[in-house]
């Protein structure tokens, strides 16, 4: 009786109301949902929507109704750029350095802040691997620009000492450290919170595998190679998805910050940046829609992709 | 279990990476604290590293009393305040709705939710749009396109159905609306979630520069981070400056420079400390909230 009476008063189907009434009936829970769900079609649908403006002559007079189309003519136009090439290698180069050091890092550090027993010592190693993920690129950029400053720079003061150098190097304004700083940065700002899953996977891990492997003499090393690595492969291939998924997405900010000298474009300008660059700073709107579309095309294509071979290995996200 | 000679050997090592690794993870930010405590004009002879030389408050100084400055940081705070406040209860009540099995249109809503985290619009539609709707220089522009986030819909619907349906049944029978559930027994019920979630709402809307730089140009609305960007980019340029032109302006410029170097340590401290403030109340929470976002449902 309750459980009818429940169902009446929360608009479930009870008998043959129509689908509005029933919705009418639970209007407290369409309120809760509805207004979120026209903040998301504004927000976040609309500009789907208006990616279609990459296959016009966009005019911010005539809007996007008025404006005329022209079909592939911006993505031509893109292709034969003279920086296609170079924006395209740096996006990838840059990525796939990203993904080739970023991503082990952390599993790496999980895999050794396991081993310590001292509860205070691993406490404290994460508590300040963890802060750098906290702050902004801003002031993470003012750090690096600080270390690597010829004039008080820490870097330039070691290299110093060591005799390695014998004059202050400007690493910012040379094309050949570009890379290396940006990987290194993404490294030092996330290793230490991306570690923070590997390791509640470590800690799921029957700690009785590893009783066994002790038993029959396995060392700390190879324990953690063929016990641990493997107990957590399948978090590691979910994550490995996320991060093919995401693998165009060379980073903006950090390039937008630390690359601002128009020296570095021709190692520092990925599609994200030129998008920008063109888009917002020259108002070619249209030009720069298919130049983003282009790329979000791509990444959806390796995400599929990643997860093919994921499902393949009997893990996948969908 | 006894531990052989290899075992010691690789907890040394270990011991060793983690220290050096937390030493380089420290470091960047303990240097550019002691040189925000530095005399400006004493920093520029170069050596600073682990303390500083000549003590000084004067750059905080400096930095507490331009107005602009100051301006920006209470901007940030407000942006925060009001961004935080608005997302969280905005985002947990559409959570809450999306957790009812009985809401109609469920799965058509979620697939709605969920194409829009791996399709987007992109940066130039997105910017159109908020143009079209007149938000360009205003403070709201920092709050409302981001009021509903999906990711955090997802991570609060969790958690709300893993609080027993017992529970909200009996308040149902006293005649509780669903509103009143809400309040009453759901929202007390998910302080951990809603720290969490608060923490990492609030840490984006403290360190988003980039919007603002695209979307205000009026400066009394720029938060502080905002600011210190424009202020560190000047910063490079007079460094490069200083390094091309000939040695008497160049020695100027380099003056120049490395006072603004000092302000712009002491700036981009102001600008962390909120963050070092709240950080080790809530580290607890952030280690079990990213368990719960990693979770898939």
């Amino acid at each position: 009786m309750q459980k009818i009476a429940y169902k009446l008063e929360h608009g479930q189907k009870t008998g043959n109301d129509s689908l509005l009434k029933r919705i009418l009936k639970q209007w407290d829970l369409q309120l809760m949902v509805v207004p979120a769900l026209l903040f998301i079609l504004v927000f976040s649908y609309i500009p789907m929507y208006g990616v279609l403006m990459a296959f016009q002559d966009y005019n911010l007079f005539k809007g996007f109704t008025g404006s005329p189309w022209v079909g592939f003519k911006h993505f031509e136009m893109f292709f034969h750029a003279p920086e296609f090439w170079t924006v395209m290698r740096n996006t990838i180069v840059i990525s796939l350095l990203k993904l080739l050091i970023g991503f082990p890092a952390p599993i790496a550090l999980a895999l050794m802040l396991n081993e310590v027993k001292s509860r205070v010592f691993k406490r404290t190693v994460q508590t300040i691997s963890y802060l750098p993920h906290f702050l902004s690129w801003v002031i993470v950029s003012g750090f690096i620009m600080s270390m690597l400053s010829t004039e008080n720079g820490s870097v330039n003061m070691l290299l110093q000492k060591l005799s390695l150098i014998y004059e202050p190097v400007n690493f910012l304004s040379l094309p050949e450290y570009f890379w290396t700083i940006l990987v290194a940065t993404g490294v030092w700002k996330e290793i230490g919170f991306s570690s923070i899953v590997y390791l509640a996977a470590i800690a799921g891990v029957d700690p009785h595998m590893h009783e066994a492997a002790a038993m029959d003499g396995a060392s700390r090393l190879r324990q953690m190679f063929s016990i641990t690595l493997p107990s957590i492969l399948p978090v590691i291939i979910v994550f490995m998805i996320l991060a093919v998924g995401n693998l165009l997405s060379a980073g903006f900010e950090d390039i937008l910050l630390l690359g601002s000298n128009p020296v570095l474009r021709d190692v520092g300008d990925v599609i994200d940046t030129y998008v920008y660059r063109i888009g917002i700073q020259n108002n070619r709107y249209s030009y720069a829609t298919a130049a983003g579309l282009f790329k979000s095309l791509i990444g959806v294509f390796l995400l599929v992709g990643a997860n093919y071979a994921a499902r393949k290995s009997g893990n996948s996200l969908w | 279990m006894k531990s052989t000679t290899g075992d010691k050997v690789l907890i040394a090592v270990i011991y060793s990476l983690l220290f050096l690794l937390g030493l380089l993870a420290f470091y960047p930010f303990w240097n550019a604290a002691v040189i925000s405590f530095n005399n400006g004009t004493d920093t520029m002879k170069g050596g600073i590293t682990f303390w500083p030389r000549q003590f000084s408050l004067e750059n905080y100084r400096v930095v507490f009393e331009d107005s602009r400055l100051i301006n920006g940081f209470v901007i940030s705070i407000l942006r925060t305040v009001t961004g935080t406040l608005a997302s969280i209860a905005a985002t947990a009540i559409f959570a809450y709705g999306m957790s009812k099995s009985e809401l109609i249109g469920r799965k058509p809503y979620m697939v709605l939710c969920i194409i829009t985290m791996y399709f987007s619009g992109g940066l130039i539609p997105t910017f159109l749009l908020i143009r079209e709707l007149h938000l360009f220089n205003t403070f709201w522009v920092m709050i409302i396109p981001g009021i509903i986030s999906v990711w955090n819909m997802i991570i609060f619907r969790t958690f709300f159905k893993g609080i027993p349906q017992a529970l909200e049944e009996s308040a149902r029978i006293d005649g509780c609306s669903n509103w009143m559930v809400l309040f009453r027994i759901i929202f007390p019920l998910s302080g951990p979630v809603i720290a969490t979630l608060s923490l990492f709402t609030a840490v984006y809307h403290w360190n988003d520069w980039f919007t603002p730089s695209i979307y205000i140009s009026d400066t009394g609305l720029m938060p502080i981070q905002t600011k210190l960007q424009q202020i560190l980019n000047s910063n490079i340029m007079s460094e490069q400056l200083a390094q091309m032109d000939s040695a008497a302006q160049g020695r100027m410029s380099r003056m120049k420079a490395v006072t603004t170097k000092s302000l712009s340590m002491a700036t981009m401290m102001v600008a962390t400390l909120p963050i070092l403030c709240i950080y080790p109340f809530l580290q607890k929470y952030f280690v079990k909230g990213v368990m719960v976002g990693s979770l898939k449902e």
